[in-house]
């Protein structure tokens, strides 16, 4: 197990070093100039070479890139163009709101779209199954900003029972501040995983149900609830894994949309923020993190087969 | 039997305590939650949703409004400007010598920095020194100054190499870029070098507290207990700058729905710039204010690139400004009326230079289509296409270069409008390539009244050409040689009439096209009060009712 956790770091490396090569040379190609953000309307064509060379974006491409890796390689991300704080402290800055959100997201869609998929592939064909579907595909559906906003108007502006925006950290205010926050955004964020889930949990328990063992396990007399949760969801459970992690990914790099309806100081806006201001370093800082968030994530879900499914061995 | 009813009394029995407890903590939750949802702001407390995040946080280096509302928070001026457009003493009193060539500068006493420490002569000589390297309109003074430095240890002495009879009115001028006076360590700094976090420290109403700066965020200061304000009322940036509430928190929030919900719900005290296409939602809610603060507002102006065709050639500038029509402009840009006004005059139409020298009658509203065509036919245009940059990321300039671009079109140009980000733009008008090689031949942009109010200042009205011009660079010497003269008239009738003579001669010329006028109020809960009317955001004067 270890080995195989060693080799799959390890392999992660290149995939690593053609990101970072590729958001480097992807980002100096485009339009778009940091010095001209910084100066802004007035700068004269001097001043903005001036600005270009005290942020060292007058140096040769190639220069540019062994610096970045070489004090990447130190652990130094670099710094911010526009703020001139350190990425890794710009990052740290918006990492727990996100996390946080993403991780009481993932918990939520779990919770209410396991039991749900469970349920309809159980009640294969009634109105229960057809409600979870249609609600699955409303949940697809519909955009998030939508739900975001109808969630807004009724819960803190008609009923004002929570704030319309704003984040609370778990680490600095407790558990209860930061509920009142979170609770619109994490529904928001859970919808479509929910949608998504419950989907793959019915469709998963469909295929188990109907094989030998589930008749078997009827035979021996085992409640029906044993039979659904013990034998056929563990049984079902690589491909229900596969998307919630995958999901908890996206959370984690792709809720700019949830960050910005309810105002939450996470990656994505910092993300979107970096893009715009042609922030270069916080931009590439960024990627390199998402992409080993992608690949710890992957690594994860991999090594947890092995917990539902006994025979899935590592070498 | 007693046994299997033991456990299904049992199990029932959980069940119930089970509800119970859940119905419990749910009640507990749900009130405890509504109880913070309540909770009214502190009331020392303002917190405002500005126009933009702060990122950069040096107010010489950019000319971001937003850094300089920031630069306004923690630093103090030299001079402050009045609502009458008179320089005014903030930090330093001054006297004028008899022949006009020597400026004596006499700091306040009680100006302390942040960090403490006096505030001193040689930190406004540094600071003088920084600013005018950097804003164009300094530039512009310091190409008349022979010397400016610390004659003692509170007074500052300028001299002047030749006369320039707009000294104070630079340096008290409000806008990008303001002359912030800054430490003497941190103002020595290169201007192309932006300030720290730690560089943060000046002598304003307000510190800055950098363990709760977030950048795009938030950004929290905090009321500067030493700071002794001007016995004299506050107006625009002259006066005393009184702070009656103990905390400042800006909190940006990209979402324009979200901060009107902010808004709303009294999350937030006050909302600089409210999407205009929300206003009367926060009209319709008694227990909020809406108003414009900054009466002056902004102007919204179109520009050519001089160096290649079509718009090289002066009758084809001409017959683009014949085409064009400033209402259709502010309709699609604003929508409504009440929020905009056509104005011919290229200085704003409140201010003391406003004229309509020069300016076409169809500018105004229309109609000059017709005519505009005659006058491109005569003047030989070979169709080369207008490559017109389109930002669409960016409301308020994203509709001008659309409208443009069709009355241009039915005047018989030929229009390539490319859809951009408003920071790919930003490059590329800085690029003086051919249009068909990343150049390009119009753009749209948009500047705040006090940025464009007389000729020193705009700098659309700058004739220096490729050097040292503005994006499109107009090789001018004519307008140069007036603006030489107005910086030198002594009287307001003289810069009067040569500030016309200009306005007449960048009309002739199209040096560029001003659009209209527009200033969208802002909004604030009723518990606040004291907001001054003013061309920049401040947080002076305001009392935030317990």
């Amino acid at each position: 197990m270890f080995s195989y956790c060693l080799r799959r770091c390890l392999a992660a490396v290149p995939v690593m070093i053609v990101v970072a090569l590729f958001v480097f040379l992807l980002l100096r190609l485009s339009p778009g100039d940091p010095a001209a953000i910084i100066a802004g309307d007035m700068a004269t064509p001097a001043q903005l070479e001036r600005i270009r060379a005290s942020l060292g974006l007058d140096q040769p491409l190639y220069l540019q890139f062994f610096q970045w890796t070489g004090a990447l390689l130190r652990g130094d991300f670099g710094t911010s163009l526009m703020s001139n704080l350190p990425v890794t402290q710009l990052m740290a800055q918006r990492l727990e709101p996100t996390i946080s959100l993403a991780l009481f997201s993932i918990v939520l869609s779990v919770v209410i779209a396991v039991p749900m998929g469970v349920v309809a592939a159980w009640k294969h064909g009634s109105l229960i199954d057809k409600a979870v579907m249609s609600l699955s595909v409303l949940g697809f559906s519909v955009p998030v900003f939508v739900i975001g906003y109808l969630l807004i108007k009724l819960f803190a502006i008609d009923l004002g029972w929570l704030p319309v925006q704003g984040f609370s950290r778990l680490s600095e205010s407790g558990f209860l501040p930061f509920l009142q926050h979170a609770i619109l955004p994490a529904t928001m964020l859970s919808t479509i995983y929910i949608a998504l889930i419950a989907r793959m949990t019915r469709a998963s328990m469909l295929d188990v149900l109907g094989e030998d063992f589930i008749r078997t396990a009827h035979a021996k007399g085992a409640s029906e609830k044993r039979v659904l949760f013990k034998h056929a969801l563990r049984n079902a459970g690589v491909p229900i894994l596969e998307v919630i992690g995958t999901g908890f990914a996206l959370m984690i790099t792709g809720v700019v949309v949830t960050e910005s309806v309810f105002n939450i100081p996470g990656l994505g806006r910092l993300t979107v923020d970096a893009i715009l201001s042609r922030d270069y370093p916080v931009i590439q800082g960024l990627i390199l993190v998402t992409s080993g968030v992608y690949v710890l994530i992957n690594l994860a879900i991999d090594l947890s087969y092995a917990l539902l499914d006994p025979r899935i061995r590592y070498q | 039997m007693t046994t299997l009813f033991s456990r299904r009394f049992s199990a029932t029995r959980r069940r119930l305590l089970g509800g119970v407890a859940a119905a419990t903590l749910l009640s507990t939750t749900c009130g405890a939650v509504s109880t913070l949802a309540a909770m009214p702001a502190d009331a020392s407390t303002i917190r405002a949703v500005m126009h933009s995040g702060l990122r950069v946080l040096d107010p010489i280096t950019t000319t971001a409004h937003i850094t300089r509302d920031h630069g306004y928070m923690i630093w103090d001026t030299l001079l402050g400007m009045d609502d009458q457009f008179q320089p005014q003493p903030q930090m330093a009193d001054w006297s004028v010598s008899d022949d006009g060539m020597v400026y004596t500068f006499t700091l306040r006493e009680g100006l302390e920095w942040h960090d403490g420490g006096q505030v001193t002569a040689a930190d406004a000589v540094a600071s003088f020194r920084r600013w005018a390297d950097r804003d164009g309109g300094g530039q512009m003074l310091l190409d008349h100054v022979d010397s400016v430095e610390a004659t003692d240890e509170r007074t500052m002495t300028l001299t002047l190499s030749s006369p320039f009879a707009y000294v104070l009115e630079l340096m008290a001028k409000p806008s990008s870029v303001p002359l912030f006076v800054m430490p003497e360590r941190i103002a020595s700094k290169s201007p192309d070098e932006t300030l720290t976090v730690e560089d943060q420290i000046g002598s304003g109403p307000f510190t800055f507290v950098a363990d709760e700066y977030d950048p795009g965020n938030r950004v929290v200061y905090e009321k500067f207990a030493d700071y002794v304000p001007r016995e004299e009322p506050a107006s625009w940036t002259a006066g005393g700058k009184v702070v009656d509430v103990d905390r400042v928190e800006w909190i940006n929030m990209s979402d324009a729905q979200t901060a009107l919900n902010a808004l709303n719900s009294g999350e937030i005290d006050f909302l600089e710039s409210p999407s205009v296409d929300l206003l009367p939602v926060l009209q319709a809610n008694p227990d909020l204010t809406v108003e414009k603060i900054n009466e002056l507002g902004s102007q919204t102006i179109g520009r050519f690139n001089f160096l290649y065709p079509p718009f090289d050639d002066p009758e084809i500038r001409r017959a683009a400004l014949t085409a064009m029509n400033q209402t259709d402009v502010l309709a699609s840009l604003i929508g409504n009326p009440e929020f905009y006004t056509t104005c011919d005059s290229m200085y704003g139409c409140q201010t003391p230079l406003a004229t309509e020298a020069g300016a076409p009658e169809t500018l105004a509203t229309g109609g000059g289509t017709e005519a505009a065509s005659e006058m491109l036919e005569a003047a030989g245009y070979d169709g080369t296409p207008v490559v017109m940059m389109q930002p669409t990321d960016a409301p308020t300039v994203s509709p001008q270069p659309v409208i443009a671009a069709q009355l241009l079109r039915q005047a018989g140009f030929q229009v390539d409008l490319q859809p951009m980000d408003w920071q790919t733009l930003v490059t590329r008008r800085a690029s003086q390539q051919p249009p068909g090689e990343g150049g390009w031949n119009m753009f749209f942009t948009n500047w705040y009244i006090p940025e464009v109010w007389n000729p020193l200042v705009s700098p659309m009205l700058n004739g220096r050409g490729a050097d040292g011009g503005w994006f499109g660079w107009p090789d001018d010497a004519e307008l140069e040689s007036m603006r030489e003269a107005f910086a030198k008239a002594e009287s307001d009738e003289d810069r009067k009439a040569i500030a016309e003579r200009i306005q007449a001669h960048a009309f002739e010329q199209v040096t560029y096209i001003p659009l209209g006028e527009y200033s969208i109020p802002a909004a604030w809960n009723n518990d606040l009060s004291g907001i001054l009317h003013s061309p920049v955001p401040v947080f002076w004067n305001i009392t935030k009712a317990e």
